[in-house]
């Protein structure tokens, strides 16, 4: 059978079909629909771990009991993961252990662009980079063995591009694994040094063999063609190369790491010049001249952004001609926005006017630094919000106890207990604020430890934020409703004027997620006096009619933080029977 | 009609308005009728009223899930202004399908930019294949702004060469029964709006 998958849903039907019993991963795009198609398929135990680094010890956990493990994140997460992923390599594992690793060229929708193909490289775990659909399926399921066969990790390296496209797939059956029970070694599973240097030697020796076997595995390929340019490409990559170069020799690679090296070699051999297209670092490249080959690469390509046919043609071929007719960025932009409704626009309209340091986090309210609303000074990684806002208040004079950190309640659990754990411990001044809107919001709405159910829909134990905040030793804890923003502001205001650690839960539920809608705002136009006030909390249910303001009622949640910001009391709530879809 | 050697559609608009669904529907049925495809979008921001826009190939073997520059054979654009994000891809045998609506980005709902009113102009500068169909217009009509997409997929099927069947199959295959007739009902609508360039 034929079907039209996603990289991911390809990703998550390879595993599937390789007798994988246990995928763990925290959210992350673009790797987030791997474990959400993953849970539909009942012979998988499937989970959502509070972090990444969870998500791996926990998989190291089921793969050495035995079962066939997927965990997926995407390329920061890995940072997040990097310590069990580069001592895990020493230990090797018992079932197959695969770690799908996603990457985001161009930063659609993360805060750096790094290549996550040198982690296998700095790990010693060897790396599958997959072209297509069809390939990520294959190359999942090969990965599985290639783990047990070589008692190691597995990383499956796929970027933004893989994971959200389309392409056709066919379709295998679910191989019968059985489980592996564990065996105790305490020699190859207790990383003390004296056993680690034991097992490093154990891992530069398997690198070896693992070299052996990229010279010769299938997806490591020559592709015969005419022409004296040779031309090596891996991921998609290879399919712009295609476009680009339909007739010319290639040595498609998907075993990227070890690299074949006698492979290369061999198709070097003859050609007048190699060209290597690959997306971000020259990490094929660089490889290739250390073998003393002449190759062209990031010479000719960006280091940086996603590349596509048009961009390897105007690096190897002809320049690029600009748009003839429209200079696109005169184009007014379409920024993403914080949804109508969204209760981080009320949180942000409150603390504005009180001008804080805003150190903010990862999250749907990092939407917020963009103007009107402007209200972040730093964004770094998950978690961050809580040290820096704790670090600058420290070394800070009287004033300087006005910063703020701010983050979302799936990014506290994710990563922010520590950071309480340091502003409690060492006597911090700043003031937290969780923005617990019961959901991961910006990846598409996933369960996280304070929801109450499992990636699998069931039922679970909710962790009570505000006592779990207490509990790491923070006494001034408060909960306050974004959509009261009087209240609201007035009560970040006393908070950043007390000498001490405070958190501040600012609590509604996610509209976009939990469908949440109440009757909708109106501007009474004889009232609006075009001050232009509601207009710059950037809500899209509002617009300009003229120069009065205007909400756009089918767009409109009912929020009210319009309303509240209207000094001329022009915006209501239009009573329920008389909302119209114009 | 288009040579059915390739096809390369780019649909494109603004986060929320079913761009994604409505490329999926589209690509499903290349499927059905038989070619090689590819599609490629970026989601994570879709939903959060920014620039959507998704590539759909099909012939019989397709290599890069991207169009190049000036290769697309249809653009459909869900908002007006959007179309103009798009223009690198038109060439003069382009045919050119706008949701005749207007959705104001932020720096216009600000008063800081104004919406360019001669969209069609500029659009002419590449092809003359150009059509606004009153999509939204007909969607409220219809007592549902939510199927603009359905609509608009109608729009676009009229110039595909294949059957209906096999979008009545692939809306099936696609959407719960719930909301399968209301989108049926819009997806024929779309159909009417054929135009002979
Ligand atoms: C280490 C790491 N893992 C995952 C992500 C992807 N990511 C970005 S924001 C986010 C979660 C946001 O959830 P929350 O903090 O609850 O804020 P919300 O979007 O709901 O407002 C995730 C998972 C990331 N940027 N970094």
């Amino acid at each position: 059978m034929k079907e039209l998958m996603t990289g991911n849903e390809a990703i998550a039907r390879g595993a599937w079909e390789a007798g994988c019993g246990f995928a763990t991963a925290y959210p992350g795009t673009p790797s987030t629909e791997i474990t959400e198609n993953i849970a539909r398929y009942k012979e998988i135990y499937a989970e959502w771990a509070p972090n990444e680094k969870v998500a791996f010890e926990a998989g190291i956990g089921a793969a050495l009991g035995g079962v066939r493990t997927l965990v997926c994140m995407k390329h920061v997460g890995l940072n997040v993961a990097a310590d069990p992923f580069c001592t895990f390599s020493y230990t090797g594992t018992s079932a197959g252990f695969v770690l799908i690793c996603a990457d985001d060229p161009a930063m659609h929708s993360s805060q750096n662009e790094q290549d996550n193909r040198y982690y296998a490289r700095l790990a010693k775990v060897p790396m599958l980079e997959p072209s297509n659909s069809q390939e990520a399926k294959d190359f999942t399921a090969l990965a599985f063995e290639l783990s047990e066969k070589f008692d190691t990790p597995v990383m499956v390296r796929v970027t933004t591009r893989i994971s959200h496209s389309r392409g056709i797939v066919e379709l295998g059956k679910r191989k019968n694994v059985k489980q592996k029970p564990f065996e105790p070694n305490p020699p190859k599973y207790v990383m003390v040094p004296a056993n680690a240097r034991v097992r490093h030697k154990v891992v530069v020796e398997r690198q070896k063999k693992l070299a052996e076997l990229s010279e010769t595995s299938p997806i490591n390929r020559i592709e015969k063609g005419k022409g004296k340019i040779g031309v090596v490409s891996a991921g998609v990559a290879y399919q712009y190369a295609r476009e680009v170069f339909p007739d010319a020799p290639f040595l498609k690679l998907g075993f990227t790491h070890p690299l074949p090296k006698k492979l290369i070699g061999k198709f070097a051999k003859g050609k007048e010049k190699i060209y290597v297209v690959e997306e971000l670092e020259p990490y094929i490249e660089e490889q290739i001249a250390a073998l003393g080959i002449p190759v062209i690469g990031k010479q000719k390509l960006p280091i940086i952004d996603e590349l596509n046919p048009d961009i390897v043609k105007a690096g190897f071929i002809k320049k690029r001609k600009p748009n003839p007719v429209e200079d696109i960025s005169a184009l007014p932009k379409r920024p993403p926005n914080l949804c109508p409704g969204c209760p981080h626009r009320g949180l942000f309209t409150a603390i504005k006017q009180l001008k804080p340091v805003i150190f903010g986090d990862i999250g749907c309210y990092t939407l917020s630094v963009l103007p009107p609303l402007s209200t972040h000074d730093s964004c770094i990684c998950m978690g961050a919000s809580i040290g820096v806002s704790y670090g600058y208040s420290k070394v800070g004079a009287n004033e300087i106890k006005k910063s703020l950190g701010v983050l979302g309640d799936s990014t506290f659990l994710h990563s922010g207990l520590t950071g309480v754990l340091e502003m409690a411990y060492n006597k911090g001044m700043n003031t937290v604020i969780i923005l617990d809107n019961r959901t991961t919001a910006m990846t598409g709405g996933q369960n996280h430890p304070a929801t109450g159910f499992t990636l699998k829909g069931e039922e679970t134990r909710a962790v009570d934020i505000p006592a779990l905040c207490k509990a790491l030793g923070v006494e001034r804890v408060f909960v306050t409703s974004p959509f009261k923003v009087k209240e609201t502001r007035e009560l970040v205001k006393r908070e950043l004027d007390i000498k001490e650690p405070s958190i501040i839960i600012s609590s509604e539920p996610c509209p976009l997620i939990f469908r949440k809608r109440s009757a909708p705002f109106a501007v009474d136009p004889e009232k609006c006096k075009e001050c232009g006030a509601c207009l710059q909390i950037n809500c899209p249910a509002l617009t300009r009619k003229g120069k009065k303001a205007q909400v756009v009622d089918y767009l409109c949640n009912g929020c009210s933080v319009c309303a509240q910001v209207c000094k001329f009391n022009a915006i209501e709530r239009v009573p329920e029977k008389k909302a119209t879809a114009k | 009609m288009t040579s059915m050697e390739k096809l390369d559609i780019l649909i494109v608009g603004v986060g929320g308005q079913g761009i994604i669904l409505s490329s999926r529907i589209v690509s499903l049925a290349f499927v059905r009728a038989g070619f090689d495809v590819k599609q490629s979008e970026v989601h994570g921001m879709a939903q959060r009223g920014g620039a959507v826009s998704s590539h759909i190939r099909a012939s019989a073997n397709v290599y890069s899930p991207l169009i190049p520059d000036e290769s697309a054979d249809f653009l459909l654009s869900f908002e007006k202004l959007e179309t103009l994000r798009y223009l690198n891809f038109v060439h003069s045998g382009t045919t050119v399908l706008i949701n005749d609506q207007r959705i104001d980005p932020p720096s216009v709902a600000a008063g800081k930019q104004e919406y360019p009113e001669d969209i069609k102009a500029r659009i002419a500068k590449k092809t003359k294949k150009i059509d606004f169909v009153p999509a939204a217009a007909e969607a409220f009509a219809l007592g549902n702004e939510r199927i603009v997409n359905s609509i608009l997929t109608g729009v676009l099927a009229a110039y595909l060469p294949f059957d209906k069947k096999i979008w009545i199959k692939t809306f099936k295959e696609t959407l719960s029964p719930k909301l399968l007739d209301i989108n049926l009902k819009a997806f024929e609508k779309g159909l009417e709006f054929k135009k002979n360039f």
